[in-house]
């Protein structure tokens, strides 16, 4: 489903433009958006295409359920932002924390992998969901390590601290380049927007590669790939744990980010169901429609919401609708959008895109 | 050892296994009356869990459809059930046994009839167009239960509301010098109507064959002229309403209860239904007994332990045998 080589269709060329645009407007967003919220926006948008393309190469790829994404997500996440802290800010806590967290979530997706990709899938779906329960649960009691539900604070390496100068004029104070002061905040941007890109092209020569075909065929017809001869467990396995260390690195990144990490913001069944959203939304089995959803999705968190609250106030004389339409409720319309675009565009946006036009 | 595994199967097998955790518990614990304690409020929470479980497996094992918005149907008949008692709190106050059971009463009904129409409706209108589609099940499913714990956020808010407990479920009988809630002996009972309700429909009565035919190959019993459309909305219909009695239950049991109450017990039924085997409802009841006894005498052990007693008993059960207990599904 994934970029025909031989002829591309309009659709085709329509997503990946766009797919394009977003790259540009992500590259360029500090210099473009000059407020705080949008740049921070931004990055959660970064973050989230790594996180959900990474589970689309479960779920679209492969055709395997899990439910324990956000877990392996949050091990980077945790890994990163303990060792910030008993090591103070550094590098060196980064990268130990982050490799933590890669062999961590490595272990327990092998774990994992083994003892259930053997069965159904929606056994696998099952025991990923107790899983990501239990650590969800172990993160909030065990509470020196982790911070239980308050989380954990902590500070950033020092070239990401907002008064650090990476560029200075004459008089010492912060160069400004088109208006943007290059300080920490925009470094910290850049760390994460290119630790994004790397790792989403890393995905994209994965499902490029001779395995990505692999992993298709077996999406297709598990029965006929065994009999061809590939070892269809031993590749689940590998791919499930592939997304994992993707997802746990993601995490790191994202903790360096926010500076600040706890159940809400790595561990929470919420951006479980939030990822899910976004791989329906954006069209699953393709990393195009990863960056697509990811990008919807985040803006209407954000944007939403306000939209949402002016409909309360708008309504607030019916009853039960101002209720539901009440910001916090917001769930509840994507969950319903959810459920209708699964019924009638299964393939998500950029699938139906991609397919219009194909005949023309 | 042939002969033993021999012996062991003919005393019952698998069945003797929460036996056997009873019997261990004992030696470690050493003090009869916590064991007793710990052992009746264990098994009185595996019949709760049962009871929100069987639908799950049955329908499972019916239909090859896996709710995972069945935690909604445990919500919902929580909070139903909740308003429905402090409605009539004036019958639940009261001295009289009969106006208190009666209260219990409406408040079951009403979570019951609620249980039937919403399981109705998601199965005609959720889950119907999706049969045969593993992949698209889970995420409507999943779907269904984000919009239905917004509805019950929206109907019922945030906070924590408090159940009443009809008084003469209040209390604890003295025996010996153990002392047993009213409360737990009543969910346990009810859990055990339920199962011999269960057993007695499916495996001595017309329907029940049907249904017993219809996990085994659906394709012949339809063959053979049979509606099981009809059959999968009935028992779709039966398993929601049990998860909503469930529910009502485990309501009366915390006496808090949350809008995360679905959520927090769906995993809890998850691995029970994953111990116990998919389809079966003794499977089901053994993995709810073997979880609730678990939960209790490691909670009473090692409280460290025990929040992650659930996952270890699970793991250590799926490496023995990787389909459950007693799985009704190949």
């Amino acid at each position: 489903m994934s970029a025909p080589v031989s002829k591309p269709t309009v659709g085709d060329i329509a997503v990946k433009t766009a797919v394009l645009l977003i790259a540009a407007l992500l590259c360029f967003a500090p210099f473009l958006f000059q407020d705080v919220r949008a740049l921070e926006v931004a990055a959660r948008i970064c973050v989230f295409i790594v996180l959900v393309a990474s589970y689309d190469l479960l779920i679209g790829y492969t055709g395997i359920v899990s439910f324990a994404h956000t877990m392996f997500f949050g091990f980077g996440a945790y890994g990163a932002a303990i060792l910030l802290r008993q090591m103070g800010p550094g590098w060196d806590a980064v990268i130990l924390g982050g490799l933590a967290g890669v062999l961590v979530s490595l272990v327990v997706a092998t774990a994992i992998g083994l003892l259930s990709l053997r069965v159904k899938a929606i056994f696998f779906a099952m025991i990923t969901l107790a899983a990501a329960s239990v650590a969800l649960v172990l993160a909030s009691q065990l509470s020196h390590f982790t911070g239980g539900e308050d989380g954990i604070t902590y500070r950033a390496p020092d070239v990401f601290k907002p008064s650090f100068k990476l560029l200075t004029d004459e008089n010492g104070k912060v160069l400004r380049l088109f208006g943007v002061k290059l300080n920490g905040k925009l470094a910290a941007y850049y760390f994460v927007f290119a630790s994004s890109l790397i790792l989403f092209l890393v995905m994209l020569r994965v499902v490029g590669s001779p395995l990505g075909t692999v992993l298709k065929a077996i999406r297709e017809n598990e029965a006929r790939a065994e009999a061809i001869g590939y070892r269809v467990v031993a590749y689940r396995t590998f791919v499930f744990c592939l997304s994992a260390a993707i997802a746990s690195l993601a995490g790191t990144v994202y903790a360096v980010w926010l500076k600040y990490t706890g159940p809400d913001t790595a561990l929470s069944f919420a951006i479980m169901i939030d990822i899910l959203l976004m791989v329906v939304i954006g069209g699953m089995g393709t990393m195009w429609g990863a960056v697509i959803g990811a990008v919807l999705m985040v803006i209407a968190q954000y944007y939403l919401r306000d939209l949402m609250g002016v409909a309360a106030d708008a309504t607030a004389s019916i009853p039960l609708l101002p209720e539901l339409l009440n910001p916090d409720r917001w769930l509840f319309w994507l969950g319903i959008i959810f459920i209708l675009l699964v019924y009638f565009f299964p393939k998500g946006i950029v699938g139906t895109i991609t397919q219009k036009g194909g005949r023309g | 050892m042939e002969n033993l595994s021999q012996i062991l199967g003919r005393l019952g097998g698998v069945y003797l296994l929460p036996v056997g955790l009873a019997l261990g518990a004992f030696v470690l614990i050493g003090a009869p009356a916590s064991w007793a304690t710990l052992t009746i409020a264990g098994l009185s929470m595996g019949m709760m869990v049962f009871l929100m479980a069987s639908g799950l497996s049955l329908i499972f094992g019916l239909m090859d459809v896996l709710n995972f918005g069945h935690s909604a149907f445990i919500s919902f008949g929580a909070f139903v059930a909740a308003t429905v008692l402090s409605a009539l709190s004036g019958w639940v106050g009261a001295d009289s046994v009969f106006l208190n059971s009666m209260a219990l009463v409406f408040a079951l009904l009403a979570a019951i009839s609620f249980g039937l129409a919403a399981g109705w409706f998601f199965e005609s209108v959720i889950i119907r167009p999706v049969y045969h589609d593993h992949l698209r099940q889970i995420l409507i499913t999943m779907g269904a239960l984000i919009v239905s714990e917004q509805i019950i956020l929206a109907l019922w808010g945030g906070t924590p509301i408090t159940v009443l407990r009809p008084h003469f479920l209040e209390g604890a009988i003295i025996l010996g010098n153990v002392s047993v809630e009213i409360y737990r002996l009543f969910a346990f009972a009810l859990g055990l109507v339920a199962f011999i309700g269960l057993y007695l429909v499916l495996n001595r009565s017309r329907i029940g064959l049907l249904v017993r035919a219809g996990v085994e190959n659906r394709e012949m019993v339809e063959a053979l002229g049979f509606r099981i459309d009809r059959l999968f909305i009935g028992v779709f219909m039966v398993g929601s309403a049990l998860a909503a009695v469930g529910g009502a239950m485990w309501a009366g049991y915390e006496t808090l209860i949350t809008p995360a109450l679905g959520g927090e017990m769906m995993i809890v039924v998850f691995i029970v239904v994953i111990i116990g085997g998919l389809g079966s409802i003794e499977g089901t009841l053994l993995g709810a007994i073997m979880v609730g006894l678990t939960a209790n005498y490691v909670g009473f052990l090692a409280p460290k332990l025990a929040l992650a007693s659930n996952m270890i008993l699970m793991t250590i059960i799926l490496l023995w045998r990787p389909n459950g207990l007693r799985p009704a599904v190949k």
